[in-house]
């Protein structure tokens, strides 16, 4: 596997690589995501109980665990960085942080937009919400101690330690906000339950689910492609690279 | 009469870098000593131990912090300030207060405590000491230890001591003392040992002292959270030792834990 | 299909305003985030093209004074 990998060690290499991937990429994504948002907001059945607000659940659901998921990816690329001192990892944390922080805001603003209507009011301290607020706040502080260092190496590494520090706290943080909650939990505000979802509510949620994880993709590609320029600015093949470009 | 008091102000703190120096060359000539066999052949000095080199740098954290006394009150009157200020904020009702007191009294610690923690590195990052206990053969991770433990002596265990009367202020309930006591116990070393985590993160940056709230706070989430639980279920007369076994075991966590990340990230930070 | 007029569509069965909101701001997101990482890229290149023209100048000037340095020596002896 070391030996397969080896050649995407080489920034050169993956950027081109990046390249190639890009279009396949965009494209799949548009596919899945027009198709799954189409049959979301048109096809798919309204619940019985919240009726058609539930549709803010194809959008919602998938930007919350998107959100976690890129922290944990962030985590991997972070501790790769630091044990085997691999520099397009750390480009590659840092293209991820800002869609991360991106979706948790996605998943906390159509969470109190749901909220609204089932909840009577916009934001509860509602356990998922609660984390989700400080996985925000978590991603906030990646992004600003990559923004406070000047070079762009010591930022990765420092902010690859963060993720690591926040990942091992990510499970505690979690943990811990579900207790306070079912602690403070008032009367007024009864859960919903976990729906059951029927397959018809299913298919178009998978879809969504692929459309926005292959977004997630192409944005991350796209930011990753900026940091290897960025970090390889007086090599040969960028100035090449530049030279092409503004010359055409 | 000012001037004199200036004066021995001054020599006092000319005093103060002496010391420091003193035990930064102890330090540092343990360091050679152990990691130069020409010298040790010559003349057979004792490499220094694991605890001699913790007690060492404990020695002259607390020495400088005692030359410096306004470091060590700063934090704490803030942090009576600060608990001060509920009450005219919210009303002087006892029932109100007794209910808000765990919750205040854990929120300004957490905010002196960072307050606090600007200092632990700084100054001997700008006088480059940092970068040679960095470079010194003991592990990292008993010096930052030793550090920490020092930042914890000098700014928890007084606010620790200053809590219940605190609580007095705030009419917390008399069952909840001892819960208030041994949270605060228990949870201060954590954050001193989080909050080091940021502050080595931040130390080579000219304005991190914003920066090193952002990144802290998130995490002491937990420890506020089941401190001011552990307070409240002891208001109920309900036992509250799994709240405090939590603490503990973050406490532990952090103890193992915390070090190794700090002294990545001051490998970073000092470059 | 669950609607039967664009205006039913719309309406969301009373819940539109909601529902809209939360389709709109993430589209909203998503958009800034794609254009501005798409943007990234002509950024960075244009910035090190202007870095490169600048080393480029700097060399050059430091070419000519040099030839200059060597022209006056040449014209003293």
């Amino acid at each position: 596997m070391w030996k397969w990998l080896h050649p995407y060690a080489n920034p050169e290499v993956s950027y081109h690589f990046t390249n190639k991937l890009l279009p396949w990429l965009s494209v799949l994504s548009a596919i899945f995501l027009s198709i799954g948002l189409v049959w979301a907001l048109l096809f798919a059945p309204a619940d019985y109980q919240q009726g058609h607000s539930f549709r803010i659940f194809y959008i919602h659901v998938p930007a919350a665990s998107l959100s976690m998921g890129i922290y944990f990816a962030m985590a991997v690329a972070a501790f790769s960085s630091l044990v085997w001192q691999l520099k397009l990892a750390d480009a590659s944390a840092a293209a991820m942080a800002p869609v991360g922080a991106s979706f948790t805001a996605i998943a906390l603003i159509t969470g109190a937009a749901w909220g609204k209507p089932m909840w009577g009011t916009w934001w509860i301290w509602d356990a998922r919400l609660t984390s989700e607020l400080i996985l925000l706040f978590l991603y906030l502080g990646v992004i600003a101690l990559h923004n406070a260092f000047e070079d762009k190496n010591l930022a990765g590494k420092a902010a690859g330690i963060l993720t690591l520090v926040g990942v091992i706290n990510i499970p505690i943080i979690k943990y811990s906000v579900d207790w306070w909650n079912t602690l403070h939990q008032g009367s007024t505000v009864s859960k919903l339950g976990k729906p059951s979802m029927s397959l018809d509510m299913l298919w178009p949620f998978i879809f969504c689910f692929i459309g926005f994880s292959l977004l997630v993709g192409v944005i991350i590609c796209l930011r990753f492609r900026n940091e290897i320029l960025a970090r390889n600015s007086i090599r040969p093949w960028v100035r090449e690279l530049v030279k092409n470009n503004s010359s055409q | 009469m000012t001037l004199k008091a200036q004066s021995t102000h001054e020599t006092e703190n000319i005093v103060g870098k002496i010391d420091k120096i003193l035990i930064d060359e102890a330090l540092i000539e343990s360091t050679a000593n152990d990691s130069s066999p020409l010298i040790s052949s010559a003349q057979p000095l004792q490499p220094l131990s694991y605890r001699h080199a913790f007690m060492l740098v404990l020695k002259r954290d607390l020495t400088i912090a005692m030359r410096h006394k306004d470091d060590m009150i700063n934090p704490l009157l803030f942090f009576v300030i600060v608990v001060t200020l509920f009450p005219l904020g919210i009303g002087p009702e006892a029932q109100t207060l007794s209910r808000i007191a765990p919750g205040i009294i854990w929120v300004a610690a957490l905010l002196a405590t960072l307050l606090s923690l600007d200092r632990l590195f700084k100054s001997d990052h700008h006088d480059g000491s940092l970068e040679q206990m960095l470079l010194s053969p003991h592990p990292i991770f008993i010096l930052v230890l030793a550090k920490i433990f020092a930042h914890w002596l000098i700014t928890g265990l007084p606010l620790i001591l200053i809590a219940p009367l605190l609580a007095v202020l705030l009419h917390l309930d008399e069952n909840s003392y001892t819960a208030l006591l041994l949270t605060l116990l228990l949870g201060t070393p954590v954050l001193s040992l989080l909050g080091a985590v940021g502050v080595a993160l931040t130390v080579g940056i000219k304005k991190g002292g914003v920066l090193l709230s952002l990144l802290v706070l998130p995490l002491y989430i937990p420890v506020l959270i089941f401190a001011t639980s552990a307070i409240d279920t002891a208001a109920l007369g309900l036992p509250y030792s799994g709240q405090l076994a939590i603490i503990a075991a973050l406490f532990f966590g952090s103890l193992t834990l915390a070090p190794f990340a700090v002294g990545a990230a001051l490998k970073v930070s000092t470059n | 299909m669950q609607f039967n007029s664009f205006s039913e569509f719309i309406n969301m069965g009373g819940y539109g305003f909601y529902v809209w909101l939360s389709f709109g701001a993430a589209a909203l997101i998503l958009a800034c985030l794609l254009i501005s990482s798409k943007a990234g890229h002509q950024k960075i290149i244009t910035q090190i093209a202007k870095r490169k023209q600048r080393e480029d100048k700097l060399r050059q000037a430091k070419a000519l004074r040099k030839q200059q340095n060597k022209a006056l020596n040449e014209v003293t002896e």
